[in-house]
């Protein structure tokens, strides 16, 4: 059976500095998407995934959070968001909550999948935000809750919407918990969806 | 925000942002400010909420109406036409990635208190009773000529100077009636008034090829337009996204900003708002920046209605364009229609959203769209908004400002583009060449 790739849209937030910019490289040019299809100024990659029959269009922000100035094009049609926020700096975390409003806010999609991404976890002497927190907001607001670094290249999101409607599956995976890429995938399943 | 920059756009309508997008790419440092919290100005589109805040401040929309985010309603009405300079300029600058476009279903015209269907190909045209039987043969003869015309090959142009010869006397060699030639000025070349048949017949050939061309552009075509899903607004949304990829600079709600002059040479340097001046070599924007270096030049009446059916005898069409002919109803210029749905996530499910707008002629615009929203049914809910249309009163290059001109009463972009293909003359002394690659294939080809 010759399945069709569903396109599946992905939307970077987080403030500037919180290091969304590493985390879509990681996310593109990381093992998982070695092959980067196309770039426009490092601000939009697609990636297809044959076999989850996904193709999926990855919107960086392109500078325009910078002064609260993102179209509501930006969140147009997202499956899913990965939000940044940088564990060293508590306003980057009040900032993050904020990217969670407004994504609720705009996005009409009910199965929205919201990751909240604590980054720059290797700087733990000056870690300002408790994980204990980030967790218990995230559960909250049901969110999936990361933690990421440059020293640990993890955390790659992947989102597939199927073709039945909108039920999401989610697969995540992680060096730094031992999963490796050969493992079968852990399927999440979406809050409320 | 007090540093130097190339170019500071002001406004950020659709003609702003392919500015400020083009000179992006080309490595210019752009700063694009707008005094609306929101993107588009002139070309928004708007949600229920904004909709009452523009139209009826302090109301609140009945929930009848639907969830107000389900609306994009545009303030300037128009279709793209498919093979047009616009869908050229967006394939050229790659930006169709971010828009998701559909065909308008079908082209209607209003014929002696009819509303009969545009015909969409020669066939159709033989079996419409827009044109009497003899009538049918000679404007069949006539659409021949036009379709082979083309401008580069002079065999085509059978001992005709088109660039003499005026459109009211090529009209009368192929010995068309007025009816004939109402339906072919206004329904095909989509002229708003007949000041075109005193001018040279060139410019209403190659707009009526355009209209078969734009039909022929996608397969399954019923009409030359098309439409993107969530209204216009997310044109001048794209070009912005596109702008700040190549390092443009956004900054939105800045109600007070303006443009600062060099007090000798009148030269604009900068603009300044919130205490705090952004300097450049020359300013872009919109006419509501420059009050004193515009004049106005028309006016136009607009009605934005909510229906909760299709219009009637347009086929139960999910979006149409509805032209009434100035001849048909009395009038100079004429009176347009559009409609779009929820087909293209503008309305609420099972919610359409129909625009009547027409050149101002007289001191009572509002009654002038009588015609117009006649044929329409049932209307839930009815915004009318009267806007002037300004132009500039230079060129720019004495004093550093390049402003655009208003969005006229014209159906279509095609006129707003060369606008902006001329500004970019202007401030760039290039021309932008459409028929080159695309950016995207440009930079694969660097990449390479």
């Amino acid at each position: 059976m010759v399945e069709q790739v569903q396109q599946s849209k992905l939307v970077l937030l987080g403030e500037m500095g919180s290091g969304k910019t590493s985390l879509v490289q990681r996310f593109v040019r990381g093992q998982y998407f070695e092959n980067q299809e196309s770039t426009i100024g490092a601000s939009f990659f697609t990636k297809t995934i044959p076999e989850k029959h996904v193709k999926f269009e990855i919107w960086d922000t392109a500078g325009q959070e910078r002064y609260h100035s993102l179209a509501p094009m930006y969140y147009r049609g997202a499956a899913s968001a990965v939000v940044v926020f940088d564990t060293t700096l508590a306003s980057s975390f009040e900032r993050a909550k904020k990217w969670v409003h407004e994504l609720r806010q705009n996005v009409a999609n009910p199965d929205l999948i919201i990751a909240l991404v604590g980054n720059k976890v290797d700087l733990v002497d000056a870690r300002a935000v408790a994980e204990a927190d980030a967790r218990n907001y995230a559960a909250e607001t049901s969110l999936l809750y990361y933690e990421s670094s440059a020293k640990t290249n993890v955390n790659v999101v992947e989102v597939h919407a199927t073709r039945t409607g909108f039920r999401i599956s989610k697969v995540i995976r992680g060096e730094e918990k031992g999963i490796s890429r050969n493992l079968p995938r852990r399927t999440l399943q979406v809050p409320g969806g | 925000m007090e540093e130097a920059y190339d170019a500071i756009v002001l406004g950020t309508g659709l003609k702003e942002c392919i500015i400020s997008g083009l000179l992006s790419v080309d490595g210019y440092k752009v700063l694009h400010i707008d005094r609306n919290n929101y993107y588009g100005g002139q070309s928004a589109s708007l949600n229920l909420n904004q909709l009452f805040e523009r139209f009826r401040p302090g109301q609140k929309p009945q929930t009848e109406l639907g969830p107000s985010r389900d609306f994009n309603v545009d303030l300037v009405p128009k279709f793209i036409m498919a093979n047009g300079n616009l869908v050229k300029v967006l394939i050229h600058t790659d930006v169709t990635k971010y828009l998701e476009f559909k065909a308008v279903d079908g082209s209607f015209v209003l014929n002696k208190n009819r509303v009969e269907k545009v015909p969409a190909s020669d066939w159709e045209a033989l079996k419409s009773p827009l044109l009497g039987l003899f009538e049918k043969r000679r404007a069949a003869k006539f659409l021949g000529y036009v379709q082979q015309y083309d401008p580069a090959d002079p065999q085509t142009y059978k001992g005709q100077d088109l660039r003499r010869v005026t459109m009211a006397e090529l009209y009368s060699q192929y010995g068309l009636d007025a009816m004939t030639v109402d339906f072919m000025g206004h329904a095909l070349a989509l002229h708003s008034d007949d000041s075109y048949m005193r001018r040279p017949a060139l410019e209403t050939v190659l707009k009526i090829k355009l209209y078969y061309d734009s039909m022929m552009r996608y397969e399954g075509l019923k009409s030359p337009y098309i439409y993107p899903l969530y209204g216009l607004g997310e044109l001048p949304q794209a070009f912005a996204r596109l702008s700040a990829v190549y390092g443009g600079t956004y900054m939105l709600a800045k109600a007070d900003a303006e443009v600062v002059y060099d007090a000798d040479s009148g030269r604009a340097m900068g603009v300044k708002s919130e205490g705090q001046t952004a300097t450049a070599k020359f300013v872009v924007g919109d006419a509501s920046y420059f009050p004193s270096k515009v004049q106005r030049t028309s006016r136009v009446v607009r009605a934005l209605c909510v229906l909760s059916h299709p219009i009637p005898s347009t086929g139960d069409s999910h979006s149409v364009q509805l032209i009434l002919p100035q001849k048909q109803v009395g009038r100079r210029s004429d009176i347009y229609v559009f409609c779009c749905s929820y087909s293209h996530h503008v309305a609420p499910k099972d919610k359409w959203l129909a625009f009547v707008s027409t050149t101002v002629e007289t001191t009572d615009p509002t009654a002038e769209l009588a015609a117009g929203l006649q044929l329409l049914g049932k209307i839930d809910e009815k915004f009318v908004e009267v806007v002037d249309v300004f132009e500039p009163l230079e060129s720019g290059q004495r004093d550093g400002c390049f402003i655009s001109r208003g969005y006229d009463a014209t159906s279509h972009f095609e006129t707003e583009i060369e606008d902006v293909l001329d500004m970019y003359l202007r401030i760039t002394g290039k021309v932008l060449d459409l028929s080159s690659e695309s950016l995207a294939k440009r930079q694969e080809a660097a990449s390479a």
